[in-house]
């Protein structure tokens, strides 16, 4: 049992971790440009896919690096040419717009690589169990934690340390100040969007391994992705993070007693949140 | 004002004989009597998500949850309870507006995105619910084993099963009331108080109007009528699917309203009308009408922001 409950517990965090890992990017984009980016999951598929064409030419390590770079230049082009057009504008039309794509790159996988599941290749020495004790802890899937990890770490660094990352926390709080004081805001909002695409692109990359790979994965990873910046706490990037670890572990759990309400688990937790919490874990007091 | 009032009150006289009429001369342009059942209880569902949206100035990014319960509701009651289609009908609309007003504290503090994200994944739940219940609603393969039921109106018996222009005038007379109260609503303190919201929420605030407390009953409404479309759409279908509830389908109502024009009352059905014909035509002529549904959005977006009534007020004002 216990050996179950703990197979279950890190199948969650794996799961938290493509949630966070996609909720960041979310994150992201939302608090600099407030748009919520409804064709986040619709990237992320296109990241998994594109991998999976560009493997065969490049290698594992290739794809693994590639893919989500050239996810990231569709949505720093995205950004260029439609997303701009609605800053400023209530927020509706850019929800309206991004769900239209959302659709269209859905379809659009389905249309160039088909609907039914593909096989994706990982490397052999990744997939054997590391010890037969815990079966579940295959090299794959540590591998896949060390990246998230990385990837965040590299976030977080970015934002802390460099020059881009402070302008893009300087203008979360307060945009127009940073315009005054002769930053390119177009600019900054457009690297802004593509780094969060460069990390859906990147959870698309490795979720393809562990979940499949299929035109709908988008769609299933989206939803999930809000519940962890509603229950971190919207405008705090930690709490984003935290959120989506938790609801990950959360539905973990709840496999093993109440296999029905996997998915039901997380929004339980959201309302729980809203009620005693409006603003979410870590949110910061009257932002929204 | 005076030319403007009569302005109105003629474009209502033409829109209910449109309606009235619409089984007789929809077959006409092409289209089919069930066509038209769709785009009644579709664009009573965009205005009523208008409400919200135009009236209130609240996007809710989730009424198809609301929707999928009134249409539960009504067909879980022909099927398991009592097989009357009036009974379904009230049930349904019961069960999307209690499940609203129980919502409704947890999200009204929320404005703008925050509301729109939070109602998108309140409807998730539902969505799962009807997903996961499979003994109960069937599961992904929907509710079915049950049919409308001739209404027996004490003096008379309509057969609505067989007849489609019959349903048609039932859905329609439904579609009348409800929009009635939502009219009616809109006219009275009540909804001026919730355009003043809509204009400046803080100045109706310091008015020292319960803005929250109004919110919550706008919402409430939206949602009671959302339910409404949705038993119809039930009864329409003679089935239900967890499609009904599903995140897209909230998204399909919001581009209604914003098609049509978001600040005008008929918008909505304009845009349902469009956006239902179009979804119809597309399906039947290529497997890939979701990526045009998509374009379409984007073009919606990007060209008509302001809906096809909200560009034909300007050039008519200008």
């Amino acid at each position: 049992m216990t050996q179950v409950v703990l197979f279950n517990i890190f199948n969650g965090l794996i799961v938290g971790a493509f949630y966070a890992l996609m909720a960041l990017g979310l994150s992201l984009i939302m608090n600099l440009s407030g748009v919520i980016n409804f064709a986040h999951g619709g990237f992320l598929a296109i990241g998994g896919y594109l991998a999976f064409s560009l493997i065969p030419y490049v290698g594992f390590w290739g794809g693994l690096i590639l893919a989500p770079i050239l996810t990231a230049v569709l949505g720093l082009i995205v950004e260029r040419v439609l997303v701009r057009r609605l800053y400023g504008r209530d927020p509706l039309y850019s929800l309206l717009l991004t769900f239209g794509l959302a659709f269209m790159f859905e379809d659009g996988t389905r249309f160039i690589w088909g609907a039914q599941s593909l096989p994706y290749q990982v490397p052999g020495w990744l997939l054997s169990p590391l010890s037969s004790d815990y079966f579940f802890l295959t090299g794959y899937r540590l591998f896949m934690v060390l990246i998230v990890a990385l990837a965040v770490g590299g976030l977080f660094f970015i934002l802390t340390y460099t020059r881009l990352g402070m302008r893009i926390r300087a203008g979360t709080l307060d945009l127009e100040t940073v315009s005054v004081l002769g930053v390119n805001v177009r600019v900054l909002r457009n690297m802004n969007f593509g780094l969060g695409i460069y990390l859906a692109g990147l959870a698309g990359v490795l979720a393809v391994g562990q979940l499949g790979l299929q035109p709908t994965i988008g769609s299933s990873l989206i939803m999930p992705s809000f519940v962890a910046i509603i229950v971190g706490g919207l405008g705090s990037l930690p709490g984003t993070l935290l959120g989506g670890l938790l609801i990950g572990v959360a539905s973990g759990v709840t496999t093993v007693y109440f296999p029905s309400a996997t998915e039901a688990v997380m929004y339980v937790m959201m309302a729980a949140v809203l009620l005693v919490r409006p603003r979410g874990l870590l949110g910061e007091e009257g932002r929204f | 004002m005076g030319s403007d009032t009569l302005k109105n009150q003629a474009a209502n006289v033409v829109v209910w004989l449109l309606l009235l009429a619409m089984p007789y001369w929809l077959p006409h342009v092409g289209g089919y009597v069930e066509l038209g059942s769709r785009v009644v209880v579709l664009a009573l569902a965009a205005m009523a998500l208008n409400f919200l949206l135009g009236y209130t100035g609240v996007l809710s990014f989730g009424h198809a949850a609301y929707f999928g319960l009134g249409a539960y509701g009504a067909g879980m009651t022909i099927r398991y309870l009592v097989p009357s289609t009036g009974a379904g009908l009230i049930v349904g609309t019961l069960v999307g507006a209690v499940a609203g007003a129980i919502i409704g504290p947890m999200i009204i503090r929320l404005r703008g995105v925050y509301f729109a994200m939070v109602t998108i994944a309140f409807a998730q739940v539902f969505y799962f619910i009807a997903f996961r219940w499979n003994n109960v609603t069937g599961g992904d393969d929907g509710l079915t084993g049950w049919t409308r039921q001739p209404l027996h109106l004490g003096f008379a018996t309509i057969d609505i099963q067989q007849n489609p222009v019959a349903f048609y005038f039932l859905v329609l007379a439904v579609f009348a009331i409800a929009v009635g109260v939502m009219a009616f609503l809109l006219r009275s303190p009540f909804g001026r108080t919730l355009i003043a919201i809509r204009e400046n929420e803080r100045r109706a605030r310091f008015l020292g109007i319960p803005v929250d407390q109004h919110i919550w009953i706008s919402w409430t409404i939206s949602c009671a009528v959302v339910s409404v479309a949705g038993a119809l759409y039930a009864l329409l279908n003679n089935f239900v699917d967890p499609r009904a509830l599903y995140w897209t389908q909230s998204g399909d109502f919001v581009i209604m309203a914003v098609l049509g024009g978001m600040r005008s009352f008929w918008g909505p059905l304009i845009g349902a009308a469009i956006f239902v014909t179009l979804q119809d035509y597309l399906s039947s002529q290529t497997e890939n009408w979701m990526s045009f549904v998509g374009l379409f959005f984007v073009l919606v977006v990007l060209f008509f922001p302001r809906g096809i009534l909200g560009m034909i007020r300007r050039k008519v004002a200008s």
